[in-house]
């Protein structure tokens, strides 16, 4: 939707900001060729002329578009094989648009007419830290997802990898996770542990979080101060003391152990998120039930349950994250017999720098986004069946 | 409480009416190790033997070597030892043998004698140090280079001291994050002979002058912890020579074919072994004391060597090894005792370091941080 009439922009101005732009790549480049500085000038350079030759003397946005794209994966191609020709593509196509985007004066299209130029400026700064920060938080995730596939045994972008020759890929580390007898069965403890611990959460969390909402409760403060310390204490101090404990109890490196453990590592957020929704709940409601002949327990599973679900749920989630993630309070509690995944990657990283954790990260990243898909599609169905949201 | 006391008393009391046989050892056991191909390496020589003449033992591992004598420590205190063999440094053993947490050995009653009938105390002879400490294998740790990085025109390194030779041989190296291995060979490149090196170091001078040889390369020097690391570090280029166990570095050269060789110049050697913790219930000691009488046999320690390039700690050992089991390469040239191989070693100084450690430990860590 075009708001605002556009108009060619002074070259000067354009040349800039693109030099600009190239520069910051040209650091890259430089730097994975080993001199920054000259990175930082020649991109610069580059970008710079090709903006003013393309804005003044061939000003034909296709044609222009497509040599530099085609240009820059030859180049791209030509010192560093597939991998430089991709890179080189995905730069040639990037400033050819940015150059005509810019020359164009396009980028004030979807703007009101009267923004200041410092309005747009900062308009735009805000995207580029906006996707800077999404770039730092998502590239540590996506880098090992490539390195999952390696052929070698090493965490390391080999030369054949590089060149996209499929010798250098292969799924053996994926083999090796289901294959593996110390893999598997960490995996089963996890996925054995987490639940329990997480139902044990969710009831204990859920039932403090109602007592401890009813005003006649005495002391409420400090209870829920106690309560919620597994999650303000540090985790190795919990640890330490649990260890100790549980071994008079004779629950130390008992499958129980660990899942008492993780139960209590989770009660807090389930307790502070039910309270947060107990905020919101209507208290003449449970009157009015019990008002109708309900006994408290009726009352609480048909009226109050229903009502404060979304908070349960979301409690239920946090508590299984905390135990399937938890590593810490697993290495003191549990014995080898209860070692879990966050366990097993832990040995694995510091005894064997072996790709199959990369595999295993894969693998788990694939289904948290496989569940928070899941989540959000039911939500949004219940919120569209409830008339909540008009989508 | 008391309850459980007494109960446990009377169940002691009932095992200990008993003579240990098969039927009153425990029936599942669980061994600590350090992960990796060296596990995979005593399973196969060990435990899975063990376990086919043993039906229904079930064998758990536990991968905590690396912190044995602080997790021995702490099962101490709450009194609850749930591993019944450990396997440690010799370092470790002789630490764990002084606070009374390892059970003492007597080799001749608990260890197999050689098959041509010598004792068990003369087949290991000296490897038996401390007396709480069953010697496996005897590894060094020593330095693997990248053989592409090796500059044009310069020989591929062969001394010790081209470690500190960044001159001739450019580019990082990975030296371990404490101060042993690193401070003797510092001296011995540093012009100090080598039967004199631990009576320098012994000195406040001594240290200095080896602190200030690592000073000399310290910006090229990458630091690792865990023996993983030099490895991955080799790998992936990043080092051009680096400091680690030799089966590690066996591993990546043979079985990974990394373009790494070895330089084996004074390779400091050091021993492995098992010990058992004190006081385990009678039934756990009976299948422990069982287990490592077959585990440390002649035969046993030399299938050892089939998977992994260390030393079988017995005399009689030697001649029985053989070939890696998968790469069908002859193993003895790959063993840090070969004769060529071990031309110019140190063994591990446990004495000097009990005493010293702690002192140059925290000089060794104040000048990393300056």
């Amino acid at each position: 939707m075009t708001i605002t009439v556009i108009e060619p922009k002074p070259v000067p101005f354009v040349a800039a900001v693109v030099a600009a732009a190239g520069a910051f790549c040209g650091l890259f480049v430089g730097t994975a060729q080993g001199n920054s500085l000259l990175g930082v000038f020649a991109g610069a350079a580059i970008t710079a002329a090709l903006a003013v030759v393309f804005l003044t003397v061939f000003r034909q946005e296709k044609a222009a578009r497509w040599i530099t794209t085609l240009g820059t994966a030859a180049i791209g191609f030509a010192f560093g094989g597939a991998m430089g020709g991709l890179i080189g593509l995905a730069f040639g196509w990037f400033f050819g648009w940015f150059i005509f985007w810019l020359g164009e004066g396009r980028y004030r299209s979807k703007l009101p007419p009267y923004t200041t130029s410092l309005q747009v400026f900062y308009h735009f700064l805000f995207r580029v830290i906006c996707g800077m920060i999404f770039f730092f938080l998502i590239t540590p995730i996506v880098v090992v997802m490539p390195l999952s596939f390696n052929a070698e045994d090493f965490f390391t972008f080999t030369p054949e990898m590089l060149r996209l020759d499929p010798e250098g890929y292969s799924l053996k580390h994926y083999r090796d996770f289901f294959t593996n007898d110390d893999w598997q069965q960490a995996m089963w403890n996890s996925i054995s542990i987490a639940p329990i611990a997480t139902l044990l959460s969710v009831s204990f969390g859920t039932l403090a979080a109602i007592g401890l909402s009813s005003e006649h409760v005495p002391f409420r403060r400090p209870i829920m101060a106690i309560l919620i310390s597994p999650m303000i204490v540090p985790l190795i101090i919990s640890a330490a003391g649990m260890y100790f404990f549980y071994s008079r109890l004779g629950l130390q490196g008992t499958f129980w152990g660990v899942v008492l453990a993780h139960a209590a590592l989770g009660i807090p957020f389930v307790i502070i998120t039910v309270t947060a929704t107990l905020v919101g709940f209507d208290r003449s409601l449970t009157r009015a039930a019990a008002n109708m002949g309900a006994d408290p327990v009726t009352t609480f599973f048909r009226v109050q349950m229903p009502l404060i679900l979304p908070g349960v749920i979301s409690g239920g989630l946090f508590a299984f994250i905390t135990s399937f993630d938890e590593v810490v309070v697993v290495l003191f509690v549990g014995s080898a017999g209860q070692k879990t995944l966050p366990w097993q990657m832990f040995t694995g990283l510091r005894e064997q720098i072996s790709p199959t954790i990369l595999a295993v990260a894969t693998i788990l990243v694939a289904i948290s986004i496989c569940l928070l898909t899941t989540v959000e599609l039911l939500r949004r169905r219940s919120e569209r069946l409830r008339g909540m949201s008009p989508g | 409480m008391k309850l459980t006391k007494t109960l446990m008393a009377s169940t002691a009391l009932t095992v200990a009416a008993v003579s240990a046989h098969a039927e009153d050892m425990a029936n599942s056991m669980t061994l600590v190790s350090w992960g990796g191909a060296y596990q995979k390496s005593q399973v196969n020589a060990y435990t899975n033997p063990y376990q086919e003449m043993n039906e229904g033992l079930e064998v758990v591992w536990d991968e905590s070597s690396a912190e044995a004598v602080a997790k021995l420590r702490a099962m101490d205190e709450a009194g609850n030892v749930t591993w019944d063999v450990v396997d440690v440094v010799a370092a470790d053993a002789l630490r764990l043998c002084d606070e009374g947490l390892a059970m003492e050995i007597d080799p001749d009653e608990h260890l197999a004698p050689a098959p041509d009938g010598t004792s068990a105390e003369d087949d290991f002879g000296d490897l038996l140090v401390g007396d709480c400490f069953i010697p496996q294998i005897v590894y060094s740790t020593t330095f693997g280079y990248r053989t592409d990085m090796v500059p044009e025109g310069a020989e591929a390194p062969s001394d010790i001291c081209s470690v500190f030779d960044t001159e001739t041989y450019p580019g990082k190296r990975s030296l371990e994050k404490r101060p042993i291995n690193n401070m003797e060979w510092a001296l011995l490149c540093d012009g100090v002979a080598k039967d004199e090196v631990y009576d320098v170091l012994a000195t406040e001078e001594g240290q200095q002058q080896a602190l200030d040889k690592l000073d000399t390369i310290k910006d090229d020097v990458i630091w690792w912890s865990a023996g993983a690391d030099t490895p991955q570090l080799l790998a992936d280029g990043e080092v051009f020579m680096g400091s680690t166990y030799n089966g590690r570095l066996f591993s990546v050269i043979e079985e990974q074919d990394q373009p790494v060789a070895m330089m084996w110049d004074a390779q400091v050697f050091d021993l492995d072994g098992w010990i058992i913790p004190a006081n385990l219930p009678e039934d756990r000691l009976a299948r422990a004391l069982d287990f490592i009488y077959f585990a440390t046999d002649t035969q046993r320690l030399a299938d050892q060597a089939k998977w992994i390039s260390y030393g079988p700690a017995r005399a009689s050992s030697a001649p029985l090894v053989g070939q890696h089991a998968e790469l069908g390469i002859d193993m003895a040239p790959h063993m840090p005792t070969d004769p060529e191989n071990a031309k110019n070693t140190f063994l591990y100084n446990y004495e000097f370091w009990a005493d010293y450690r702690d002192d140059i430990d925290a000089k060794f860590q104040a000048w990393l941080a300056q």
